[in-house]
């Protein structure tokens, strides 16, 4: 089958490849890109599980193709902090025991990336909201909501740090 | 890969995806993806092309057309939702949207994607129905109007043909003095209808107007209640008035039997969210 050339920056890194026009982005990032930390739970958009950030929002990447991804700009969970330096959402999720299994926890890390940037202070409601999309079968949900609220103020306070620095 | 092998064609401009429409009768247009790739991950879709019209940034408005808002066909679900003018104008759509699928698939998802793939549960053909939408459809021959209520016509069909896009829908402004009610009852918040009710009116000299109510998830396709709407226009809004029309409205319903809910459930709850939506509606209304 005809391949198309794609030109893509991921977690801030420049990317080309060539991909059959039928090839979904979950697929792409796991298996060409070789990225596993980008899980694939239902493949149809019910359980959130592969939502990545695309041009900063939450996406499900089993409902695109990654042809479609020509010039973006696409972030996955491994573009967010590694095991020597976690990003304050993970470090969050880590305190607050927001993963049991971990399955469904790079596409809560990716809600929760895009609710805290459009709403550094979000209510309880906001949140359940904002991961109403995202399936978890271990936490009850309870704990992931205590570490979104957690890395609310672990990033307001590094914005306020950030501020303070720079005056 | 789970969908089937298909021609990906991404045109620049409207009229290069019409005229791709026209060359390939079996293509399907790729706006959000949100309906269109399940069904291709399912494979229970097959288009041997695909025209993704995402580059075509001419679609992609919510705004003022004299006494209608326009909205195109790339439009988002969460643009639509937090447009200025919606707020203004039309706050039941924006209320409804809260029912709408989730935030990551309404980033991606558009309205016009969603009014094509005529679920049965979807809120928004129902919404479009009592708003007295028109859809823009549009061929490389030309542009049709068709009035919601003759869009649909049945589970995921509507009179869309082959060659066709629905480049537009056109909402009429209500009247300033209108009212709104929507109610629904889902699994979990986000998914499909079990039944949805919505509803628009304006109350004069203390007598219902001008009443449009339409319901989701309890037939082949989002409906207008006509028989309600006789019924009430005309008289005053009271809850008994309310709770027997919506009886009468129920018991004329085909609702879906499925393994999660009954159509009798269904029934149930068209006589618990009608009278609800209606009470909503009157009490905005000033």
């Amino acid at each position: 089958m005809k391949k198309l050339a794609i030109e893509l920056t991921v977690n801030g890194r420049v990317r080309q490849a060539l991909v059959p026009p039928r090839m979904l982005l979950s697929d792409f990032i796991r298996q060409e890109l070789a990225l596993p930390g980008t899980h694939v739970g239902c493949e149809h958009g019910v359980c959130g599980a592969c939502n990545v950030l695309v041009g900063g929002k939450a996406v499900r990447s089993c409902l695109i193709f990654a042809v479609q991804l020509d010039g973006a700009d696409l972030k996955t969970v491994e573009g967010f902090g590694g095991a020597e330096e976690l990003h304050p959402i993970q470090q969050a999720f880590w305190e607050e025991h927001g993963l049991q299994c971990g399955f469904c926890t790079p596409g809560m890390l990716a809600a929760a990336s895009e609710l805290l940037a459009e709403t550094p202070d979000p209510t309880d409601q906001e949140i359940r909201e904002a991961i109403s999309g995202n399936l978890c079968r271990c936490t009850g949900y309870e704990y992931i909501i205590n570490a979104i609220r957690s890395a609310a103020r672990k990033l307001q306070a590094q914005d306020a740090q950030e501020t303070a620095e720079a005056v | 890969m789970k969908p089937a092998a298909f021609e990906y064609h991404r045109p620049n401009d409207l009229q290069s995806a019409l005229a791709l429409l026209k060359e390939h009768a079996d293509a399907s247009v790729l706006a959000g993806g949100q309906s269109l790739v399940p069904m291709m991950n399912y494979r229970l879709a097959q288009p041997e092309h695909l025209v993704d019209i995402n580059r075509i940034a001419d679609l992609d408005y919510v705004r003022e057309d004299g006494a209608k808002l326009a909205i195109g066909a790339l439009a988002r679900h969460n643009a639509v939702k937090s447009a200025p003018l919606i707020a203004q104008h039309l706050p039941l759509i924006a209320h409804a949207y809260e029912w709408v699928a989730h935030a990551a698939v309404r980033n991606r998802g558009t309205l016009c994607g969603n009014l094509c793939h005529a679920d049965p549960a979807s809120e928004m053909p129902a919404i479009m129905q009592i708003l007295d939408a028109e859809m823009v459809l549009t061929s490389s021959d030309g542009t049709r109007l068709v009035p919601a209520t003759e869009f649909f016509t049945g589970t995921y069909e509507t009179v869309r043909v082959s060659g066709e896009m629905l480049t537009e829908v056109r909402i009429p402004k209500p009247p300033a003095d209108s009212g709104w009610g929507f109610e629904e009852v889902s699994m979990r918040k986000g998914d499909f209808a079990w039944a949805a009710v919505a509803c628009m009116l304006r109350v004069d000299n203390g007598k219902i107007a001008d009443l449009r109510i339409a319901a989701a998830g309890v037939g082949d396709s989002a409906q207008r209640l006509t028989g309600m709407e006789t019924t009430l226009n005309g008289q005053t809004p009271l809850v008994q008035r309310f709770e027997v029309a919506a009886r009468e409205a129920a018991a004329e319903l085909d609702p879906p039997e499925t393994a999660s809910v009954s159509a009798a459930y269904r029934r149930d709850l068209i006589c618990a969210l009608a009278p609800r939506a209606l009470n909503a509606a009157v009490s905005r209304a000033t």
